[in-house]
């Protein structure tokens, strides 16, 4: 590939800025938005991912082949879906009542299913959520290194699916394509694989293994 | 450069000998004692995190520390953390001023949104305001710690409407932290609102956290304010030689993290992960008073930071363990970290 996607991460938080210096020591173009003024983060942005821009959201997402949702996930409900339309999506989110809070639009089905119901003109992908944020950057690793960890990447639509792997595999991880996003509830919280250190046929075996991958 | 070094417990529940747990009240009257203790060892700063389960029964450090500041003459005294999100912040500077006037002035305060988060539904708090309990009660708190009448309205508690609020400080107001686990956004409000920074690592390379550190001063530059200090609050164990303190600690981290794991979103610590965490890349500090010295200097350094707080104990440890832990780190870490920053 001789020019990578455009790549706009909402959320400065704990999470957002790690999967934005993953990106741009990929070599991305990578912009970084909240749901507030770009001013607001353009220290962070200065010295916590170098490289990125800070952007108002909407501008960030016009101009970016792929979205990664970042934020906490009550926020996303504030999210208009409109400002997504047409976008390839990450969702990067978790529902973890133990750590967030019970959503009630979220206590059936799988977190990245709903985030899709609502995103009718978005095409989502779930990644990236299941490696915690202070070990993503650290676990990291080239392709082919032996201490290479896997990560999933579940979507119904199988482009969006590849295009999500090979950026995931940019990154440092061995993608674990799952079969649809129903599938990707292996990914989260109480899942085999969340927060877990697993080589990509550890991760096959967990997913393979677990009965939220059926049904 | 002054640096201080500090010890922190959540009141970690004490095993006897034979590994039975010992009461919550006899872990208390333990920690009085070892905080007795840490100033005989040349400890400069004492530390209680506020916790609210059966093996941190710790909801009150603010009483325990008041224990201790009545039988101590040196050491400063405060939490870490004070969960401000699920309180009161009227009531927290309350009980930090009340700390300062008995402990004639050693008071300090390290406040936390709570990555433990067992108070949320104690107190009747929905952690999906997380966010905004603490930002709008960390600006209170900072009101409140410039002295005289406060004038506040926000959504989380009632206004307060010129209100003197006592008991007043003797001499300005006494030192108050912002402990941040990771997230930009809160090194960021901690300079906005004049905090120092605490920067909680529990895990991964802690020079990591090296951009926080320049966040927060560039940050405090942009917002008009002086530099302030950076703290470096780790946990860990300190025993004659690594061998041992790895072999105390390894089976208490082992549980204690795997009893949470769902609710924090660790990995299961496994032997490799604690190797990786006690050696030079990783987040404990776990060893002879050599290792744990080395190891706290080299990072102090690349952090820019100018205090180390151990977080010492872990469920089912004993009191001895951890009064040898306390001799060890006062009387063998400190003296060797700063010869080695001198």
């Amino acid at each position: 590939m001789s020019e990578l996607s455009r790549l706009a991460v909402l959320g400065a938080g704990h999470v957002g800025p790690v999967i934005a210096r993953l990106a741009v020591k990929a070599g991305y173009p990578v912009t970084i938005a909240t749901s507030g003024d770009p001013a607001d983060i353009a220290l962070i942005t200065e010295l916590i991912v170098p490289g990125a821009q800070p952007r108002w959201a909407a501008d960030a997402v016009a101009d970016a082949d792929i979205v990664v949702l970042a934020i906490p996930l009550h926020r996303f409900i504030d999210i208009d879906p409109m400002l997504l339309n047409g976008k390839l999506v990450v969702d990067a989110m978790n529902y973890w009542p133990a750590s967030d809070g019970v959503l009630k639009a979220f206590e059936d089905d799988g977190s990245s299913e709903i985030v899709a119901r609502r995103l009718t003109g978005s095409t989502v992908v779930k990644a990236l959520n299941h490696i915690g944020y202070h070990e993503l950057e650290d676990r990291a690793r080239p392709a082919g290194a032996p201490d290479r960890r896997a990560a999933g990447v579940a979507a119904d639509d199988l482009a969006a699916a590849a295009a999500i792997a090979d950026l995931v595999d940019r990154i440092g991880y061995d993608p674990v394509r799952l079969e649809n996003l129903r599938a990707g509830r292996a990914l989260q919280p109480g899942g085999p694989v969340f927060g877990a250190v697993l080589t990509r046929p550890e991760f096959e075996q967990a997913v393979s293994e677990d009965a939220r991958s059926f049904t | 450069m002054t640096y201080t070094f500090g010890l922190d417990t959540f009141g970690d529940r004490n095993s006897d000998a034979d590994g039975k747990p010992l009461s919550h009240a006899q872990t208390i009257r333990n920690v009085v004692e070892e905080g007795v203790f840490a100033e005989q060892a040349g400890v400069d700063f004492f530390g209680i995190g506020e916790h609210h389960t059966d093996y941190f029964p710790m909801p009150a450090g603010d009483v325990v520390l008041g224990a201790i500041a009545a039988r101590t003459e040196k050491i400063h005294l405060g939490s870490a953390v004070a969960v401000l999100s699920s309180d009161d912040p009227v009531r927290v500077f309350q009980r930090y001023s009340t700390l300062n006037a008995i402990s004639g002035g050693r008071a300090e305060v390290i406040l936390g949104r709570g990555s433990s988060i067992e108070s949320f539904p104690l107190f009747g708090y929905d952690l999906a305001d997380y966010e905004e309990l603490f930002d709008e009660k960390a600006t209170l708190f900072a009101e409140l710690l410039k002295g005289g009448p406060v004038t506040w309205e926000g959504k989380t508690r009632a206004p307060l409407l010129n209100q003197d609020v006592v008991p007043h400080t003797e001499s300005g107001p006494f030192p108050a932290w912002i402990g941040v686990g990771g997230n930009p956004q809160s090194v960021v409000r901690a300079a906005r609102l004049g905090f120092s920074l605490a920067l909680a690592i529990i895990g991964g390379p802690p020079d990591r956290f090296a951009p926080y550190s320049q966040l927060f001063q560039r940050a405090l530059e942009k917002f008009g304010r002086p530099p302030l200090p950076v703290l470096v609050h780790s946990p860990g164990h300190v025993a004659a030689t690594d061998e041992q303190a790895k072999a105390e600690f390894w089976p208490r981290w082992r549980d204690i993290i795997t009893l949470v794991a769902a609710e924090r979103g660790f990995a299961i610590p496994t032997e490799d992960s604690f190797e990786r965490e006690t050696g030079p890349r990783g987040a404990l500090y776990v060893g002879s008073p050599d290792t744990v010295a080395n190891k706290i200097a080299i990072n102090l350094r690349a952090l820019d930071a100018t205090r180390f707080d151990l977080k010492y104990g872990m469920p089912g440890l004993t009191h001895d363990q951890l009064m040898t832990n306390i001799e060890l780190y006062g009387h063998e870490v400190i003296p060797r970290a700063r010869e080695l920053l001198s």
